[in-house]
């Protein structure tokens, strides 16, 4: 695989030094520290309840960490929100909503129209040439909760598009899709990595994020490991994420199987960092 | 009987035609603000602001102030107070309502129970009467009410998307909280200007009925504001006619309307009713 082509900027695409956050009395995430560069491919990956959404939501600005510092695109988090997409997790939108899929699209425009503005020639333009991109043209006057998850996860791949970002943050873009879409939306993110974009996207799935990922974040209340995904998806790092509960079949080394349900509160303390010169 | 006769006479009278005038302007108004209130489930919202209206009426009659000036007062601090408690509450959202909605009516009833000698004018915002609506106030809904639709239609796509999906709206750098503020104190003006023609009890259904109509009837946001407007639009004569001729309550003549239109979409809509149950729809397939 190439290394990124471009860089836009010269700095990290988002730098964290020592960034704990919480929901009120409960810690979501302790002092986290970690850059990625532009053009990184990044899978972010945890139990449920690791902090991998509210890794997600520091760096779009949604959410303000209680101590330590976040820089997206060289500023402070939500200053460059222009080139920052979002892609909620699924349970955050309200499918019945009356939208159709270009509506939908549309919306990633918004922010660069501004207020008052309505959308042109150009912004309907890069909503088509999205749609074609993740293959929702032909769906495009649809009701957005018409589409199968799998559509609906392509339509708001499109709408991150259309927004022409430097920064991706996809929140389980890959979740509860086919293994068609899976790779359908891989690539597209993967061919956005090689232009120089920046893609973070958290991920239950251990195969996509070895298979298809750059990189890897392994997430539990705190930062266990970061880097190169073939480095950092080894299995006794995954055991200490998962606190255990990780089987690994025997044969090609990617047969993992993760017993999420069951993993243990105590975290394991220790933290590494694994940095191979990027890829 | 003529129908020409039968459209024009009513019009001879002064009280009907500016009825009918508000009562456009307020269904217009409530089924634009509708569209909003049913898609992020605001229904009880609306219901717990126009009761919370009442103590602000109530202080502005007892100190001779302007009735609509004490009612905007109450309704849009009430709608600003939920909005905050629903961002930092720690109460189950609805039931922190609940005790707003019900503590703001009781603390208007108790100041209303003290008033000596004659009411009437407080009592007739409490079941509304459109047909005894003045000039000046026409022209008080007029205003308040256009400022309403300027605000709503001039910022349309950003409402679209803050209601949407408030998250992904967030991060792209949308005001979403201010939007959200904004929405609710629009909501508090629109419901001071409705009180009025259909009262406290019943603004709740000029808001919720016509939006719910359209979202059974049509599938994209602006084709829902435009259709739950012409309903109201529709609606408002309608109902304000079967007041004149069969000599009901015209507050509840137009949301009678409003309802039947409901309830013949429910039945009979491409998208709920038993003509979707008779042809098969047809389904998407997972790709």
């Amino acid at each position: 695989m190439a290394g990124p082509a471009l860089t836009v900027t010269d700095g990290p695409s988002v730098a964290m030094v020592g960034v704990t956050a919480a929901y009120g009395r409960r810690t979501a995430l302790s002092d986290v520290s970690l850059t990625v560069a532009p053009g990184s491919l990044l899978a972010v990956i945890g139990p449920n309840g690791a902090g991998k959404s509210t890794f997600l939501k520091l760096i779009a600005g949604l959410m303000r960490p209680t101590s330590g510092q976040v820089a997206v695109l060289g500023g402070p988090p939500g200053s460059a929100a222009k080139s920052v997409a979002y892609l909620p997790q699924a349970e955050a939108v309200d499918w019945e909503f009356p939208v159709t899929v270009r509506e939908v699209v549309m919306m990633g425009r918004y922010a660069r129209l501004g207020f008052w503005h309505q959308p042109g020639r150009e912004d309907r333009e890069r909503v088509e040439a999205a749609l074609e991109t993740v293959g929702m043209a032909a769906a495009s006057a649809r009701q957005i909760g018409a589409l199968s998850g799998g559509q609906r996860r392509r339509v708001f791949l499109a709408r991150a598009i259309a927004a022409d970002p430097e920064l991706y943050l996809l929140d389980e873009p890959v979740t509860g899709v086919d293994a068609r879409t899976q790779e359908d939306l891989m690539d597209v993110l993967e061919a956005e990595a090689r232009s120089g974009k920046t893609v973070i996207a958290t991920t239950h799935d251990l195969i996509c994020a070895a298979q298809r990922f750059h990189q890897a974040a392994l997430l539990n209340g705190r930062l266990v490991a970061h880097g190169s995904a073939e480095l950092v998806l080894d299995r006794r790092l995954l055991a200490e994420t998962y606190g255990g509960h990780v089987l690994v079949l025997p044969g090609d080394g990617e047969g993992l199987i993760i017993d999420d349900a069951h993993h243990h509160d105590d975290a394991p303390h220790g933290e590494r960092h694994y940095h191979d010169g990027g890829r | 009987m003529d129908p020409i006769g039968f459209f024009l006479d009513p019009m001879a009278y002064g009280f009907m035609r500016l009825g009918l005038i508000a009562a456009l302007l307020v269904g217009i108004l409530c089924a634009v603000m509708g569209t909003f209130v049913v898609l992020k489930g605001l229904a009880f919202i609306g219901d717990a602001v126009s009761h919370a209206a009442f103590p602000g009426l109530v202080i502005a009659y007892i100190v001779g102030a302007p009735l609509y000036i004490g009612g905007a007062i109450a309704a849009v601090a009430t709608a600003l107070a939920i909005g905050v408690v629903a961002r930092r509450g720690r109460l189950r959202f609805d039931t922190a309502v609940g005790v707003l909605f019900a503590g703001t009516f009781a603390f208007g009833v108790m100041l209303f129970s003290t008033i000596k000698g004659y009411v009437t004018d407080l009592l007739g915002y409490l079941l509304g009467n459109v047909l005894g609506i003045g000039v000046g106030d026409l022209i008080q809904v007029a205003v308040l009410g256009g400022i309403v639709l300027v605000i709503v239609i001039a910022i349309r796509k950003e409402l679209l998307f803050a209601t949407f999906d408030p998250l992904g709206a967030a991060a792209s750098g949308l005001p979403v909280a201010g939007l959200e503020y904004l929405l609710l104190a629009l909501l508090g003006v629109t419901i001071v200007v409705s009180i009025q023609a259909v009262g406290i009890i019943m603004v709740v259904a000029m808001l919720v009925t016509p939006a719910a109509t359209a979202q059974l009837l049509v599938v994209r946001f602006g084709w829902m504001m435009l259709v739950a407007a012409g309903l109201a639009a529709i609606s408002a004569v309608a109902g304000l006619y079967l007041s004149f001729y069969l000599n009901l309550a015209s507050g509840a003549s137009i949301v009678l309307v409003e309802t039947l239109f409901f309830v013949l979409a429910l039945v009979l809509g491409p998208r709920t009713g038993l003509l979707s149950r008779l042809a098969p729809q047809p389904i998407v397939s997972a790709s």
